[in-house]
């Protein structure tokens, strides 16, 4: 690290702001009397709302935010009018309150600088910082090109820093959420329905008769909506079929649990495909008259029987039959649901196509407990100059990747390492709302990229890995203080939801929308920015959108009727797909013309040495990725991760529950830190698993420093997806330290 | 109080919103969620619960109360009065949940099932909350309610019944 010109700075800036470590977000309790009624009372009296939606995670759900005359924000309860959590929030979004209290905050605009020859980072104003901003990306932009500063980002204030990255000239943009998580899904069912799953993900599950989840462990992931939909569905008597190697808590509620052997999903895929076809079960008028290619997929798949796949799955035979059956049963009321983080492997596009045929055979796409028609409502643009046209952007750099429809945060990362096989280099990285150390794999290419730019500013509110590489850290305030674009996602029916500060920005942070009018004001690109607050440019769109400011400031969210028509297809009603044929592409002539196979085929992944366990990771319920494993509600309610393994593993290995490992991959990289053992009937032999996000490394995340490991750090090996570009992360291999191989952790 | 383990995922969101409901500071918490897992991979059964006091007809931590701080309030919920509490212990030591805990002001709080909440007509802010869903709550002496019809027709248990406490919170299984 030393040789390095951009060391990792721990944020400890000059100043001394010590760390105010186990302050409460409740620490104004103390005072109150203890009488009974008060402390009873004290909850509900006096409380004003606020409308909101949450930003803990991606699925936004609406929310009162609770505050009281002091302006302490106490709670937050879900909007009972939002379609994402129908009043309910998750465990994530109630502690949300958090975000906000949690005194490990940024606290003002960082510069690094030198002292003594070591980088630190100085305190600076906002003017001084931004000032730094504009000028960096104006050299970039004079040297380079505006084309050669990247925007890598997240969530809400991504979409702000967006604005200004086209009004600056530069198209050079992606998100982890894309290449490292939900892209093959999007690219697959584009190619087989013409249309992206999108966000709410449109699976009917509240009406399914039978849900089938391939890796996908809904309840572990908190995706509002759906968690309550399956608990709809398991009220309602629906199968559920879940394949996993790990019993998921939706596994342990599932009618089949298919624990499968890692790696080998298409081959079970494919023989369902198999029995529905040559049993005669798929749903035939469905297929005759909205599928394509239903002959060269049925005898593609021929050979393909349960006892086959059963000597590459693990699964018996039967138990594959009967499961097909099941889901023919119920159909077209049946989801094969796509799942969201789907990068696994390297041939995840084929696996989520083969998960998009069976749903075709099914019927279930257009149908009534299966798939919707989603539809959202269009905020209309906020008037500013066209944008300039940049001559090269994200769709260059993933040009190898023919099926990549955003950009690919790897090939980005790349494209700044100079001569890594690319026409266009990147010099400028803008880095807002995500931590790339613990979201995109193989950290040393990350830090080779890092350390050839020429400048890099993050946008963060908490002090995540990320920053510590930064030039310039800019303290962003959380959503609980901040205006936010209007949030319209896809549902059954259209709605919006309002996000407005709850209280004003706490410590010297500003909201991402006011940053990046100020850059854009100082790179002379004012006449995009035309407006003083944020609050005009909603107020203006809820105009146009026939409701106003007022009546969302009273509604939080308000719903509207469909107009794309029914949700779902009436029968035997004629539908043109968005695809080459206009039709379900079974067979997809886009795969073909390009060269790809265009029906799924399953290809052997490697599998771990002996001594050595495939490393899966997975969801927490109470944490969103890395970046809220700080926040003090949620960090109180799981601190750290365990490393599961098998009480086979166990014995081979001479382990015991809580005792503390190191993990070391077929690469040779080491775990910074040590992971307590759990050891759990719930997982297989072969391999162990984690939850994601844990095991970070800057001391000023006071409760999350050092807890746990961090699986991000072990993914050294990635299989890329051809289709699309995205990194597959789950083939690598640890084998369990009983001693601390690391004499000093210098991090 | 009726909680379907069927379909609790333990996720705890039942623990933060108790702790922002009702002001519990945090690393403290008046309910929680307990998993147990039996079998062999890949028979395996897993069992999650959110667990909480279970507002005892028989309480023992009322029983053993030196200054009358736990009662019973009406309707049968058993509640401590902070300002006659002195923190002495014994009902922590008696509750065979493990359900109360010496809040960091002295004195000795838990679950109250929302009492405050359920006398303007709302519910607990766990069974409100709950993303599942998992969570009833009501007159478990009408035999019309929703909690006495969902005994009546599933499968349940409630904890340590050989404590004869005579809990009020059941599980379904």
């Amino acid at each position: 690290m030393d040789k390095s010109r951009r060391s990792f700075i721990k944020i400890s800036a000059l100043s001394a702001s010590g760390i105010a470590l186990s302050a409460t977000a409740f620490g104004s309790l103390k005072q109150d009397a203890l009488s009974e009624d008060n402390l009873l009372a004290k909850s509900v009296n006096n409380l004003k709302r606020t409308p909101t939606y949450c930003e803990v995670c991606f699925w936004k759900c609406a929310a009162w935010a609770y505050s009281d005359e002091e302006n302490n924000i106490t709670k937050l309860i879900g909007n009972e009018k939002d379609p994402h959590c129908y009043g309910r929030l998750c465990p994530r979004g109630t502690g949300g309150v958090g975000m906000y209290a949690d005194t490990d905050r940024l606290k003002t605009p960082l510069i690094r600088t030198k002292v003594d020859g070591k980088d630190v980072f100085k305190e600076a104003s906002w003017e001084e910082a931004l000032t730094l901003v504009a000028s960096k990306m104006a050299e970039i932009k004079e040297k380079h090109g505006a084309e050669s500063m990247a925007l890598l980002k997240h969530g809400s204030p991504g979409s702000h820093l967006e604005h200004l990255f086209k009004a600056f000239g530069s198209d050079t943009v992606g998100e982890p959420a894309y290449a490292q998580c939900r892209g093959p899904r999007e690219t697959a069912f584009g190619l087989t329905f013409g249309s992206w799953v999108g966000s709410p993900e449109p699976t009917d599950i509240r009406d399914t008769k039978c849900l089938v989840l391939i890796g996908s462990h809904i309840g572990e992931n908190m995706h509002n909506s759906q968690v309550q939909e399956m608990s709809d569905a398991i009220d309602n008597g629906a199968t559920i079929i879940t394949v996993d190697p790990r019993l998921s808590t939706a596994a342990s509620k599932s009618k089949h649990w298919l624990a499968i052997k890692p790696s080998t999903d298409i081959a079970l895929l494919l023989s369902w495909m198999h029995v529905l076809i040559y049993e005669d079960i798929y749903n035939k008028e469905y297929v005759e008259q909205y599928a394509h290619g239903f002959e060269e997929l049925k005898e593609h798949v021929k050979n393909f029987t349960p006892e086959w796949a059963y000597g590459i799955t693990t699964i018996k035979p039967d138990v594959i039959r009967k499961t097909a059956r099941e889901m023919a049963n119920a159909a077209p009321s049946t989801i094969v649901h796509p799942g969201r983080h789907v990068t696994w492997y390297g041939d995840d596009s084929q696996r989520e196509r083969a998960i998009a045929i069976l749903n075709g055979l099914l019927g279930s796409w257009g149908n009534r407990g299966g798939f919707y028609f989603k539809e959202k409502i269009k905020v209309p643009k906020f008037p500013h100059p066209p944008y300039p046209h940049p001559k090269w952007g994200w769709e260059e750099i993933g040009e190898k990747y023919p099926f990549a429809e955003m950009g690919i945060t790897n090939e980005l990362i790349n494209a700044s390492i100079p001569g890594k096989n690319h026409k266009h280099q990147i010099k400028g990285w803008f880095v807002a709302g995500t931590n790339l150390i613990n979201t995109v794999p193989q950290r040393e290419v990350i830090e080779e990229a890092i350390d050839a730019l020429d400048f890099m500013v993050v946008l963060d509110t908490m002090p995540m890995e990320i920053t510590g590489y930064a030039d310039v850290v800019l303290p962003e305030c959380t959503y609980l203080e901040r205006y936010d674009g209007i949030r319209s996602a896809t549902n059954r029916e259209p709605s919006i939801a309002l996000r407005m500060p709850v209280v004003k920005p706490k410590y010297d942070s500003q909201p991402a929308w006011w940053v990046a009018k100020q850059i854009g004001e100082k790179l002379g690109l004012g006449e995009y920015f035309k407006y003083n607050d944020f609050e005009e440019v909603i107020s203006w769109q809820l105009e146009q959108m026939g409701t106003s400011l007022e009546e969302m400031k009273k509604i939080g969210v308000k719903n509207f009727k469909r107009k794309s028509g029914p949700m779902f297809l009436k029968n035997g009603e004629p539908h043109e797909f968005a695809t080459n044929t206009g039709k379900i592409e079974l067979y997809s002539t886009e795969l073909e013309s390009k060269g790809f196979d265009p029906m799924p085929v399953y290809t052997a992944h490697d599998q771990p040495e002996q001594g050595f366990y495939r490393l899966n990771y997975g969801r927490s319920p109470m944490h969103t990725f890395s970046r809220t494993i700080n926040n003090p509600n949620l960090s109180d309610l799981k601190d750290e991760n365990k490393l599961w393994v098998n009480p086979k593993v166990a014995r081979i290995e001479g382990l015991r529950n809580n005792q503390e490992v190191w993990l070391e991959n077929q690469d040779g990289t080491i775990s910074t830190f040590p992971i307590k053992v759990r050891v759990t009937e719930r997982v297989r032999w072969d391999s162990v698993y984690m939850y994601h996000g844990f095991g970070h490394n800057n001391k000023k995340l006071s409760r999350a420093f050092g807890k746990g490991i961090s699986d991000t750090q072990l993914i050294t090996k990635v299989s890329i997806d051809p289709l699309m570009g995205g990194t597959g992360m789950r083939g690598n291999f640890v084998k369990i330290l009983a001693d601390n191989p690391n004499k000093e952790i210098e991090v | 109080m009726v909680i379907d383990t069927l379909k609790c995922v333990g996720c705890s969101d039942c623990v933060v919103a108790c702790q922002t409901e009702n002001n519990v500071p945090v690393g403290y918490c008046r309910d929680w969620v307990t998993e147990s897992v039996s079998g062999t991979y890949p028979n395996i059964e897993l069992e999650l619960k959110s667990e909480r006091c279970n507002h005892c007809d028989n309480a023992p931590c009322v029983r053993c109360c030196p200054t009358g701080a736990s009662h019973v309030a009406e309707g049968g919920i058993v509640l401590v009065t902070p300002n006659e509490c002195i923190g002495c212990g014994a009902c922590i030591e008696s509750c065979p949940y493990d359900a109360r805990f010496q809040h960091p002001d002295g004195y000795v709080d838990k679950c109250t099932f929302c009492h405050h909440r359920l006398e303007k007509g709302q519910l607990p802010a766990c069974v409100s909350v709950c993303p599942t869903k998992c969570m009833y709550f009501g007159d478990l002496e009408d035999p019309t309610s929703e909690v006495s019809q969902l005994l009546k027709s599933r499968k349940h248990k409630v904890l340590a019944p050989e404590a004869g406490t005579k809990p009020n919170v059941y599980y379904l299984t």
